[in-house]
């Protein structure tokens, strides 16, 4: 066999290449399954296991009765996966179809809503997770439910379920200060969390108590496979129920503020906003706002048209609270202000001030209201009957006592001062979202807003303080602006003897009716004005329903069970009708309540927004039927 | 038949040798160690088929051991045919090459005119329907080994080493069913030609001058195949993802990425077979069939993996030492082409799960699903046996 000398050569070569090929592969192996072993295997973890959030159960919120305003219950809700719908062939248009034409909505509707919110995609989109199944419609009959579950097949990435959702027994009612929900964006839910939905409060109560209502989201890690589809289950941690909020609200008085409010500015102006609240403690007791919603609008999905009416100016904006988040000049209401200062500065309580039809201050006569000429008066009756000129005198006389035009090193300002101490300007600190300051403008803000005028002249002309700003600040117009809640607290601190409280709607977190945390009202300040001159104010004020500028809203009202004290304002607004105010306190000897009613371009005070506090007065103390 | 035996025929005597003696005699026939490693790994693979496609079938309500009962029906046939083929005489068998070979061709040509079934991109089934289907490129390899060898093998008197004429032969053999199999197109089962026909003609023992010329010419084919831009745009995505893994983790790389965490997550022990979560969880496409070796890395770990390879070595050592051992050339030849076929299928399979070969879709050698190629495995054993056999015959 010496010919095969050749071959065996060969085949000497094919031994050791076989032999070098699978060692290869075996080096290979060994580097992957031991060197690196351990960094597969987390990898494998990462692609194989996923963990669901069990959404806890969120607290409820009561009013001060313990009646839900907010509660939980279950619905049918269908839901979209938006993962499934993209992996369809023409992107899930025709399973959106088909589901619209059940649920007995439009294609556009639906491809809105289940389209991912980023920054170029206008809403109504969805902000959670595109892991998450997306409710688009809430409240389905079970029938449809069932339809839909059982035709399975043309409606792949649709599923249907109970949800949880809140529901809100009491309709309308404080829907503003309750707040609402939204899925949380994703990049506030931790990249892990790729399925569950985490509702989070956008708004109001909910937002503010997010971390007591809320809840502790329990885990569940599943394994799951390539598809995605949820195999067997490894661990789970339940999740812990939120704590039910007990607010100040009653929900009776909530209703009865609401309805009024609404029935006024049907009638007259754009939007309104009420306030009711204990004067001794400084807890909300109603915050009405108008024009209002439904917030089951946001459970099952918004549509393009629901969304426009809430977000859009044209549908009167109902999600804002007005009673904190809006700015409205207070008028004459002003006046409890202009008084204290201007006693607080020397002016008698007893003297007699002349109440002319106009009074001149610098090259302009300012005019009373109507240009009526009152004769002499003091103090009490200028707020009994609105006398805008014995202010001007006052605002005048103390502006140039400041110096006037060339005012001195450091100026007494004692309206501003008076103005802050009674809390303007600054926010209440109450418990809801989106509070404003409102304005108590002076010298200094006047300077600072006349930076980057376009001439040194119009720089000057515009910072300075001249004394018609002081006489218009003097009756609660030009730049002042104040929020509901602020005039409301400060018409508290006049009625309970001068304490000035930071409101609050809630007043303790329970579980299980046991008491978490209680959260009082805190006291912020007090007024610098004397027991006898608020004495004396609350005395004028008792005559504003009786003999005043109020007469003709509470006439018939029965004084004798209830003796309401207040004052009215109307503010003018330029280009738009007046603002219509009435604060008011009773009962005007021992004060329990404060009722701030405005109606935004309602008219005057006594005509619009007192008669909406007498009836909000009576239907608390029950005295007459609701007109 | 043994020496002694033959000696005392001739003798004229009558004896014969006891009974214990014959049994022996046959059992020493076979290569029983190359028997133990192929019907081993054709075990290990039912194992890890069923591992494999149970999780999936139970999901889908399916019966869990489908692929388990048509993967072990398809091992029967393929041992019935590996044994047939191993007590056949080779040079009966080589009456049958010219009709083997032709129906080979006939098979490739009858996949790529309508009568064939595309599956994953590649036009390359014939489907007989109530769930029969085959794959004649299977098949091919063995006409293939059988086709070539006869020129390569079969020398003329005075010659001791096979001519230009022979050599043109065989590769005008090897490169027909090779062309029809890349039209269809399957580049792995081309490759795997390739590979066969090089080994073949290596151990021939043909001029060292023309081995290095059909080398050159090798490369100036690969060359011109890539200039004249007939790679096709998928493969060029395979071999640029071989070298960058995460350049394209969902596509391309899903396969390969995939593939390494399936087998890089069994560390030394492997998860324990049926336990393995990549594999249940699916995560591998098509780990049954070409990434099965991911379900024996993950639930077996370095140790069964390694052993995998370690009985396919010995396998292949087995096959090489026939080769060494034939007294004909023909049956060298025919020996050291399967052990081509095999080996190179084994190292592009594996090396591909582990991330050092391109995805190239050929089957691991009596582990992956598929009937076509189980049966095709066995019979190439059976087709070593049959050379390991002429050994004892003591042939011409």
């Amino acid at each position: 066999m010496n010919r095969r000398g050749a071959p065996r050569a060969r085949l000497a070569v094919l031994h050791v290449v076989v032999v070098a090929l699978l060692l290869t592969l075996l080096g290979r192996l060994w580097q992957v399954q031991i060197m690196s072993g351990a960094a597969y295997e987390e990898a494998a973890v990462e692609t194989r296991v996923r963990q669901i959030a069990l959404p806890a159960l969120r607290g409820q919120i009561l009013d001060r009765e313990g009646r839900p305003l907010v509660a939980n219950r279950s619905l049918p809700v269908v839901s979209v996966d938006h993962m499934a719908l993209r992996d369809q062939p023409d992107g899930g248009r025709a399973v959106l179809t088909r589901l619209a034409g059940v649920l007995g909505q439009s294609y556009a509707d639906l491809a809105a809503k289940t389209r991912l919110c980023t920054r170029e995609v206008p809403r109504p989109c969805w902000p959670g997770s595109p892991y998450e199944p997306i409710p688009v419609t809430a409240d389905v009959d079970v029938r449809t439910a069932f339809q839909i579950m059982e035709r399975a097949r043309e409606f792949p990435g649709v599923s249907t379920g109970l949800q949880p959702i809140r529901s809100y027994p009491y309709g309308t009612a404080a829907a503003q200060v309750l707040g609402y929900l939204q899925p949380a964006p994703r990049e506030e839910a931790a990249p892990k969390d790729a399925t569950g939905v985490t509702m989070v409060g956008r708004a109001g109560l909910e937002a503010v108590y997010e971390r007591d209502l809320a809840g502790t989201p329990g885990r569940r890690l599943v394994a799951v496979d390539s598809a995605g589809r949820v195999g067997r289950q490894l661990r789970q941690t339940d999740p812990v129920p939120g704590n039910d909020l007990v607010t100040s609200i009653d929900a009776d008085v909530q209703q009865l503020a609401e309805q009024a409010l609404g029935r006024a500015t049907r009638r007259a102006g754009d939007g309104g906003a009420a306030v009711v609240m204990e004067a001794r403690t400084g807890r909300v007791v109603a915050l009405a706002g108008a024009p209002t919603y439904d917030p089951n609008v946001w459970t099952g999905g918004i549509t393009t048209a629901e969304y426009e009416r809430l977000f859009g100016a044209e549908g009167g904006r109902p999600l804002l609270a007005r009673a904190v988040a809006g700015e409205w000049a207070p008028g004459s209401t002003w006046k409890v202000v202009s008084a204290s200062a201007a006693i607080n500065a020397g002016y008698s309580t007893t003297a007699w001030y002349d109440c002319p039809g106009s009074y001149r201050v610098g090259a302009r006569d300012f005019r009373n209201y109507r240009g009526l000429d009152l004769g002499p008066m003091d103090i009490r009756k200028a707020l009994v009957v609105s006398c805008d000129t014995i202010f001007y005198r006052f605002a005048e006389e103390l502006w140039r006592r400041d110096g006037g035009l060339s005012p001195v090193a450091r100026p007494a300002d004692v309206m501003q001062r008076t103005a802050r101490a009674f809390g303007f300007g600054e926010p209440t600190g109450i418990d809801l979202p989106g509070e404003a300051a409102g304005r108590v403008p002076g010298r200094a803000w006047k300077k600072a807003r006349a930076e980057g005028a376009a001439t040194e002249a119009e720089r000057r002309e515009a910072a300075t303080w001249w004394p018609g700003d002081a006489a218009n600040f003097s009756i609660g117009q030009g730049d002042v602006l104040v929020t509901p809640v602020q005039l409301a607290r400060a018409y508290a601190a006049i009625a309970n003897g001068g304490t000035l409280f930071s409101p609050r709607v809630a007043q303790r977190v329970q579980r299980d009716g046991e008491v978490v945390r209680e959260i009082e009202p805190q006291v912020v300040g007090r007024l610098p004005v004397s027991a006898q001159v608020l004495a004396y104010i609350r005395s004028a004020l008792a005559d504003v329903t009786r003999v005043g500028t109020a007469e003709e809203a509470f006439k018939g009202f029965p004084r004798a069970k209830l003796a309401v004290a207040g004052k009215t304002g109307t503010a003018e607004v330029a280009g738009r009708r007046d603002t219509s105010w009435f604060a008011s306190f009773a009962p005007a000897a021992s004060p329990e309540y404060v009722v701030v009613v405005m109606v935004s371009q309602g008219g005057k005070g006594g005509d619009v927004a007192a008669p909406v506090a007498r009836e909000i007065w009576a239907g608390m103390y029950g005295l007459e039927d609701p007109r | 038949m043994s020496a002694a035996r033959a000696a005392y025929r001739e003798r004229g005597g009558t004896w014969r040798r006891p009974f214990a003696l014959r049994v022996v005699d046959r059992l020493k026939r076979p290569d029983w160690v190359l028997y133990g490693c192929a019907a081993a790994l054709t075990l290990t693979g039912l194992l890890l088929i069923w591992s494999a496609t149970r999780p999936g079938l139970i999901q889908q309500g399916g019966d869990p051991s489908w692929f388990l009962r048509r993967q072990g029906i398809a091992a029967g046939i393929g041992v019935a045919l590996m044994v047939l083929i191993a007590r056949s005489d080779l040079r009966i068998l080589r009456a049958y090459v010219p009709m083997l070979y032709v129906v080979a061709l006939l098979g490739l040509a009858v996949v790529l005119s309508p009568l064939g079934s595309t599956v994953n991109g590649s036009k390359s089934w014939i489907v007989l329907g109530g769930g029969v289907q085959f794959q004649p490129s299977e098949f091919a390899k063995l006409a293939l080994v059988l086709g070539v060898a006869v020129p390569l093998g079969e020398l003329r008197d005075g010659e001791r080493r096979p001519g230009v004429g022979a050599l043109l032969l065989a590769l005008v053999l090897a490169a027909l069913p090779a062309l029809l199999i890349l039209a269809e197109p399957d580049l792995g089962t081309a490759l795997v030609f390739v590979a066969m026909t090089a080994g073949m003609v290596l151990v021939s023992g043909v001029r060292k001058v023309w081995l290095g010329a059909l080398a050159a010419a090798g490369v100036g084919v690969a060359a011109l195949a890539w200039f004249l831009g007939l790679i096709r745009p998928y493969q060029l995505q395979r071999l640029l993802v071989l070298a960058d893994p995460d350049a394209d983790p969902l596509g391309a790389g899903y396969n390969a990425a995939q593939a390494k965490i399936a087998i890089g997550s069994g560390g030394f022990s492997g998860q324990g077979l049926f336990r393995g979560g990549q594999t249940a969880g699916e995560f591998v496409p098509e780990q049954h069939s070409d990434f099965i070796f991911t379900v024996a890395g993950e639930e077996l770990g370095f140790v069964g993996a390694g052993a995998i390879l370690v009985v396919m070595l010995a396998l292949l050592w087995r096959g090489l030492r026939i080769a060494a051992r034939s007294v004909t050339p023909y049956g060298t030849v025919i020996a050291a082409g399967t052990v081509c076929w095999l080996a190179f299928q084994t190292f592009v399979n594996v090396g591909m799960t582990l991330g050092i070969m391109p995805i190239i879709g050929v089957p691991l050698p009596f582990l992956s699903y598929g009937g076509s190629a189980t049966i095709s495995g066995l019979v190439a054993v059976g087709l070593l046996q049959a050379v390991h056999r002429q050994v004892g015959r003591g042939m011409p």
